[in-house]
């Protein structure tokens, strides 16, 4: 049960009506940043304030929550807001993507396929795309308005100019409906592809900078690129060494300090499934043996 | 009306209420012309359940309101001031209007935000009479291919679409059935 001493997911009705409008308005002009009036949470700002208001505002209490924190479930950050929100809503938790309604997440899209019914809400630390070309927020504000987006262009194709490829593999730009550029959060560019079409509804919440912006489902999201150069989802070069898989984000993990490394999926729940269905790696310690 | 009845009819469990009530809001405006239940209100007529849910749900003192000739009555303005406290405002000054179509014409009165700030747009919440039949045929954000749904007209509603990202968005209520056209979609007649 919840804890009297709070509102039902911590946030009085009030703060949830005002955070609610924002999150239509956001899914009625996908990809444009809404300002809103972001509260103090129990938590530091880089813990995802912004991604516990829009949760908060969207749980009922029939919901099944997980979070994710670069894929896994079990880090600190995840644990602490899987439990403020057992404490706070009394929501049933979960590890199983398939079986959560709502999810919260720092940095990855789950690797399984999203479905009607699910929501994603992402934390987001910078939502404007723009900020590196322009610190004024009443300059950002009026490059969106007119799609000024000439610069963010110019700057892609410096990259190019000195790499060779687009060097920004995290947070890198979409254009939404073929109006607003949006910031994707840093996930690796390899998750961009999921943004676009994806069946769930996708809400997006920037505490410190006051921000909440959506993707309604199926909508149309093209990661910037240049017909000389198109977009590439790059992800590291090798199967995940506890599942086999050959087609998930892998996070390197080094294994000793004679340079013994091995690569895993970041998707925890992924590999786990995978390893359950009895699914093998490289490295699979059941085979070690 | 007596004071009960202006007591009356609004959510017994407002947290609880309010979050299932504002998932089918939210299931509405990012699915178009999707048909949602939504419950919990029991406002004075002629405004729907449905039309109440939202109401209890958006609207708030900070939100003004306004109240079409077809559902403005002083039962109605006695409940809307008990249970959600919005300012009753002319339609060019308000975020949210309620009424039937015919009633809130026209909506050029309304809202449809700024350049920066498009957001700064009206909810119209439209009563109807019914959900069916369809009328015409949505595509955009949150559809798919394309989805068949009841609207009033299409012209006033294709009209909107050609300011996007400007634009009112709109919310339907017939009974407890709630569905909504945002200002993104496409409209066509079937
Ligand atoms: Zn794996």
């Amino acid at each position: 049960m919840s804890e009297a001493a709070y509102n039902f997911a911590y946030l009085d009705e009030a703060t949830k009506r005002m955070i609610r409008r924002a999150l239509l308005k956001g899914l009625a002009i996908p990809g444009y940043q809404v300002p809103f009036a972001s509260r103090e949470m129990p938590m530091p700002y880089g813990w995802g304030t912004g991604g516990v208001q829009v949760t908060a505002a969207c749980l009922t209490p029939e919901d099944c929550l997980k979070v994710i924190d670069q894929g896994a479930d079990d880090t600190t950050n995840a644990v602490s807001i899987r439990k403020f929100f057992e404490r706070t809503a009394g929501v049933a938790t979960t590890e199983h993507t398939a079986e959560a309604s709502v999810i919260q997440t720092r940095h990855r899209i789950p690797e399984q396929a999203l479905t009607e019914g699910q929501i994603l809400v992402y934390q987001v630390p910078i939502p404007e795309p723009l900020r590196f070309l322009e610190p004024r927020e009443s300059e950002t504000r009026r490059m969106h308005a007119l799609e000024e987006y000439g610069l963010m262009h110019v700057k892609l194709y410096e990259d190019i100019a000195r790499h060779g490829a687009i060097a920004t593999s995290y947070a890198y730009p979409v254009k939404v409906e073929g109006r607003y550029v949006m910031d994707p959060s840093p996930i690796p560019k390899f998750d961009n592809p999921k943004l676009g079409g994806n069946a769930a509804i996708q809400l997006f919440g920037a505490g410190r900078e006051q921000r909440i912006y959506a993707l309604p489902p199926y909508t149309q999201v093209v990661s910037l690129d240049f017909e000389d150069h198109p977009f590439e989802p790059s992800k590291a070069d090798h199967d995940c060494d506890l599942c086999g898989a050959a087609q998930s984000y892998l996070d390197e993990v080094i294994t000793d300090d004679r340079g013994g490394r091995m690569f895993i999926c970041s998707d925890t729940d992924f590999c786990a499934s995978r390893r359950a269905d009895g699914l093998r790696g490289r490295l699979s310690p059941e085979e070690a043996a | 009306m007596d004071h009960a009845e202006i007591l009356a009819g609004g959510f017994d469990d407002p947290a609880a209420q309010s979050a299932r009530a504002f998932r089918a809001c939210l299931e509405a405006m990012a699915r178009p012309g999707r048909i949602q239940p939504i419950t919990g209100a029991a406002p004075p007529a002629p405004i729907s359940p449905a039309a109440g849910a939202v109401l209890l749900t958006l609207v708030d003192t900070t939100t003004p309101l306004y109240l079409a000739p077809s559902q403005d009555t002083q039962a109605t303005r006695q409940w809307i001031a008990f249970h959600c406290g919005a300012p009753i405002v002319p339609a060019e000054e308000a975020a949210f209007a309620l009424g039937a179509w015919g009633a809130l014409q026209p909506v050029s009165r309304f809202a449809i935000g700024t350049a920066d700030y498009p957001d700064r747009a009206a909810t119209l919440i439209v009563e109807m009479p019914g959900a069916t039949p369809p009328s015409a045929r949505l595509a955009g954000p949150g559809i798919e291919t394309c989805h068949e749904a009841c609207l009033p007209e299409i012209a006033a509603f294709a009209a909107n679409r050609t300011q996007f990202p400007l634009g009112f968005d709109c919310y339907f209520s017939a009974g407890s059935q709630l569905w909504a056209l945002p200002r993104s979609t496409n409209v066509e007649a079937l």
